[in-house]
């Protein structure tokens, strides 16, 4: 490591002369009584003007926090202990707040990664604008709010007049996404830091936003930092890389050798973990065979539409979130289900175990129509049906036990006390966690972990469907890889089918035997895996095959 | 919004008509009763008490009562008081400009203050002026407002002699600032309570907001620390408070009862227990209704004054 980092500032030093920004061995301190002493340790890199910079790591790497010590903006309980931040031959850290916040805006600009949350909910977008202008004392309310217009229609919104008076909340993400770096762009900096600004986004609209800030990049000569996690994003967009973990820069270079002739092992084992699209089907899973075994779960015609308003004096408004779904699960295989935001993937989830209720149509287990049973009746058949949940934090009790977590279900079902722990242990087991988990609670484990508890408690039930909403999404790469092996041995030794819900194509390809494209409720196209993403016959999957980022790369293959 | 407008005025009107039958019915629960005061007349018989009873109409059955009550109302005709034989909303007039007075110096100072302590709270959170408001806000949530006002009067007015003990206003004086003289400590004795509720929301309100994505943005583009507090911070934290302040409306007027009398405030309050004391009904049941209204209308203004700040809310 400590060899690595002496490479990187010999060519630091070579490239000076082209760089607008530099940061000379930056450490920044975590509180004390966190799991390490530094958030970033002895960091040293160059920004090349008219390039984009992509930094790279999993969470806890350090990459945004080196992003917000560039702008200043470390959270309060963080300080940077020594370094220097070089911009036109001046210290950054030195400068004093208020000359700092002029820089802020007008030299270097900043995107977030939610855009959700990003927009002042308060203020016209115009407004938010308009107000770094003010910010900085330029223009006039006149030529601020003509500025105003072109970057909006720079930044392709629809509509631009009247998007100036619209409130975010009516806005997409995507949309929202591009307000933020039209308010990056007012006055023209030299340096766009982009903090994972695609990762909240659908693959469709994450293509074209870094289309958008490539073109822009491109256009205007800036310089790009940017901030991923995906080593597909990075491939798409990136002059050179920089791979942090733990702290510390590993590895840094031009993309394309990064990506061909990886060095460090770290950065070796973050490609190698990246998921791909495979050329050839996953190896069959099942030992039944297709044609002869029964479907445990059969849906026909199912439809769902949610209703809102229709109070004495409002209008009812509809949206048809699941319309006219058909297909079937079966023992030992993996139903996949891919879709962007909105398409009705996880409404179809939930009517599955009817935590919704469906308006027509049929879902059959072992000879019964569950979607029509009344609650009572399900109860029993419950346990059979069991979900996974998407946020690994949000969806265990943080007052229980691991024990308890596991336990309570088949204890509330009938099961014995000394049974159910029994069972637990062996099942902590198979989860991969040790048996001293079923005392400990959930605060003690890192998302991974906590989401083979998720597992375990789903497993608990011995059940014939599991549905995984999201399962894998909110981990790290390397993570996911390891959650998706253990699901996948799962699957051997239990036969169990499984539905597996997710927006990312990359993950989708690497567990599931069949695929169901979903959009605006409706069932677009279904198949294989191989023909969906090698042969899409629907044009909107074709789009959104075509978005998965990195496809075109070096990383399809390997 | 005219929907809404409209399914709200049915809302009222139903929470009108249930809170004046329980009022109605637990008056007329307590011992006594307006004739209580007849019955230690001098020479007072049985048969002078029911005609009296007859004439005022309370022989009859407890339903009747309240419908001919709740016809006359809907007429316009609010009653005469028992006590002065002054028509009920006449009385009520008299004492309203004393206690809006109070409660809207009050409320304004409790919300200048308590929004301005939480917002510093937030900004500068475990310092000393952190602390001291918490424990501050303790003291005044858990003391109760009577022990204030007596505490102001006996030091302010006893000891320092600054302040007047009692009274809207001195008598053959009642300029504005013999009014104003009158009105501070009773004011702030009656902020206090909210002034610690207030300065608790808005801390907390504060804090959830200064930690969002978008305050950073503001930052991030070189929006100067005032405004990026101002505008941003305090503008979004400011939005739940609307509702709070709705909902405060009921407390002000049960703290107000409490301080219109230990400092002898002519406001509606004191002709609230005066009445009760009389058994007066009329009265009694004028100033539940009107409180009632009061209620229904601080938080329709509430929503409304938040529909029209957030974009997001749409009336319906």
């Amino acid at each position: 490591m400590i060899a690595q980092g002496r490479i990187s500032k010999n060519k630091a030093e070579t490239a000076m002369s082209d760089s607008v920004l530099s940061v000379r061995n930056l450490t920044v301190d975590l509180p004390k009584g966190m799991e390490r002493q530094h958030a970033v340790q002895d960091i040293s890199f160059d920004l090349p003007r008219g390039e984009i910079l992509c930094v790279i790591g999993e969470s806890g790497s350090g990459k945004s926090v080196t992003a917000n010590a560039l702008m200043g903006l470390l959270p309060s309980l963080m300080h940077v202990s020594s370094g220097e931040i070089l911009f036109q031959g001046q210290n950054l850290l030195k400068l004093e707040k208020t000359a700092l916040r002029k820089l802020r805006g007008r030299v270097v600009s900043m995107i977030f990664q939610d855009p959700l949350s990003a927009l002042n909910p308060l203020m016209t977008v115009g407004d938010q604008v308009m107000e770094v202008m003010a910010a900085h004392g330029e223009g006039t309310t006149e030529t601020r709010e003509k500025r105003a217009l072109e970057l909006l229609t720079e930044v392709g919104l629809p509509d631009p007049t009247l998007m100036l008076h619209q409130y975010p909340f009516r806005l997409s993400g995507g949309q929202r996404q591009r307000v933020m770096i039209a308010m990056a762009l007012a006055l023209e900096p030299d340096i766009l830091i982009a903090d994972e600004p695609t990762t909240a986004l659908d693959v469709t609209t994450q293509a074209q936003i870094l289309e958008l800030i490539q073109k822009i990049q491109r256009k205007k000569g800036m310089s790009v930092l940017f901030i991923t996690h995906d080593f597909g994003v990075v491939a798409e967009i990136a002059d050179r890389v920089i791979v942090m973990e733990k702290g510390h820069m590993v590895e840094e270079g031009v993309a394309d050798t990064v990506f061909t002739a990886p060095q460090h092992p770290y950065t070796k084992r973050l490609i190698a973990a990246v998921p791909r699209l495979r050329e050839t089907d996953r190896p069959n899973a099942s030992e039944y065979r297709d044609e002869t075994d029964e479907p445990v779960l059969a849906v026909e015609k199912l439809n769902m539409v949610y209703r809102s308003g229709g109070g004495w004096f409002s209008r009812v408004r509809e949206v048809k979130a699941v319309q006219d779904a058909s297909f079937t699960l079966r023992r030992g295989r993996t139903l996949g289900v891919v879709g962007e935001s909105g398409s009705g993937k996880t409404s179809l989830g939930r009517l599955l175990i009817k935590l919704l209720d469906s308006d027509s149509g049929q879902i059959l287990y072992e000879g019964q129509d569950i979607a029509s049973m009344r609650e009572s009746d399900f109860r029993g058949l419950r346990p059979k049906i069991q979900m996974i949940f998407q946020d690994p934090f949000a969806s265990l009790n943080p007052r229980s036990t691991i024990g308890h977590i596991v336990t309570v279900g088949p204890i509330a079902q009938g099961m014995k006390k000394a049974d159910a722990k029994a069972k637990a242990l062996t099942i902590l087991e198979k989860v991969g966690l040790d048996s001293g988990a079923f005392g400990r609670y959930p605060h003690e484990f890192s998302g991974g972990q906590r989401q083979r508890v998720g597992i375990a408690r789903a497993l608990m039930f011995d059940p014939d469907v599991l549905v995984a909403d999201e399962a894998v999404s909110a981990l790290d790469v390397s993570i996911q890889a390891q959650i998706l092996e253990l699901l996948d041995k799962i699957q051997r030794e239990t036969q169990v089918a499984m539905f597996f819900i997710t927006h990312d194509l990359r993950v989708a390809s690497q567990i599931c035997d069949d695929l169901l494209v979903m959009q605006k409720g409706r069932i677009v196209e279904a198949g294989p895996p191989s023909q969906i993403f090698y042969d899409p016959q629907d044009p909107y999957t074709r789009e959104l095959v075509a978005a998965i980022p990195g496809t075109d790369h070096i990383l399809q293959q390997a | 919004m005219a929907g809404f407008l409209v399914k709200r005025l049915w809302q009222s009107i139903i929470l009108l008509i249930i809170v004046s039958m329980i009022g109605f019915g637990v008056l007329h629960l307590t011992p006594g009763g307006p004739l209580s005061q007849y019955a230690l007349t001098p020479g007072m018989t049985q048969e002078t008490m029911d005609r009296i009873a007859e004439q005022m109409g309370l022989n009859r059955p407890l339903p009747i009562q309240y419908l001919d009550w709740a016809w006359r109302l809907l007429q316009g005709d609010w009653g005469t008081s028992y006590r002065d034989q002054q028509p009920v909303l006449t009385v009520i007039g008299r004492h309203l400009f004393a206690t809006m007075l109070l409660m809207v110096s009050s409320t304004v100072i409790s919300i200048g203050l308590g929004t301005w302590i939480g917002i510093r709270g937030a900004t500068h959170r475990y310092s000393t002026f952190d602390y001291t408001a918490t424990v501050g806000a303790m003291i005044a949530l858990s003391i109760p407002t009577f022990w204030f006002g007596l505490v102001g009067i006996y030091v302010f007015s006893l000891k320092l002699g600054w302040l007047p003990a009692g009274n809207m206003y001195t008598i053959g004086d009642g300029s504005v600032l013999d009014y104003l003289h009158h009105l501070i400590l009773p004011s702030i004795v009656l902020a206090l309570v909210n002034i610690a509720i207030w300065s608790r929301y808005m801390r907390t309100a504060t804090l959830d907001v200064i930690n969002q994505d978008f305050v950073k943005t503001a930052r991030a583009k070189g929006v100067s620390e005032r405004r990026v507090l101002m505008k941003h911070v305090v503008g979004n934290a400011l939005l739940p408070m609307i509702t709070l302040a709705g909902m405060q409306l009921p407390n002000l007027l049960s703290g107000a009862l409490v301080t219109e009398t230990v400092f002898t405030w002519p406001g509606m309050g004191r002709l609230f227990l005066d009445s009760l004391g009389y058994n007066d009904y009329p009265v009694v049941m004028g100033l539940l209704m009107f409180s009632a209204i009061l209620v229904l209308l601080g938080n329709l203004i509430a929503d409304l004054v938040a529909a029209s700040i957030d974009p997001r809310i749409r009336l319906a």
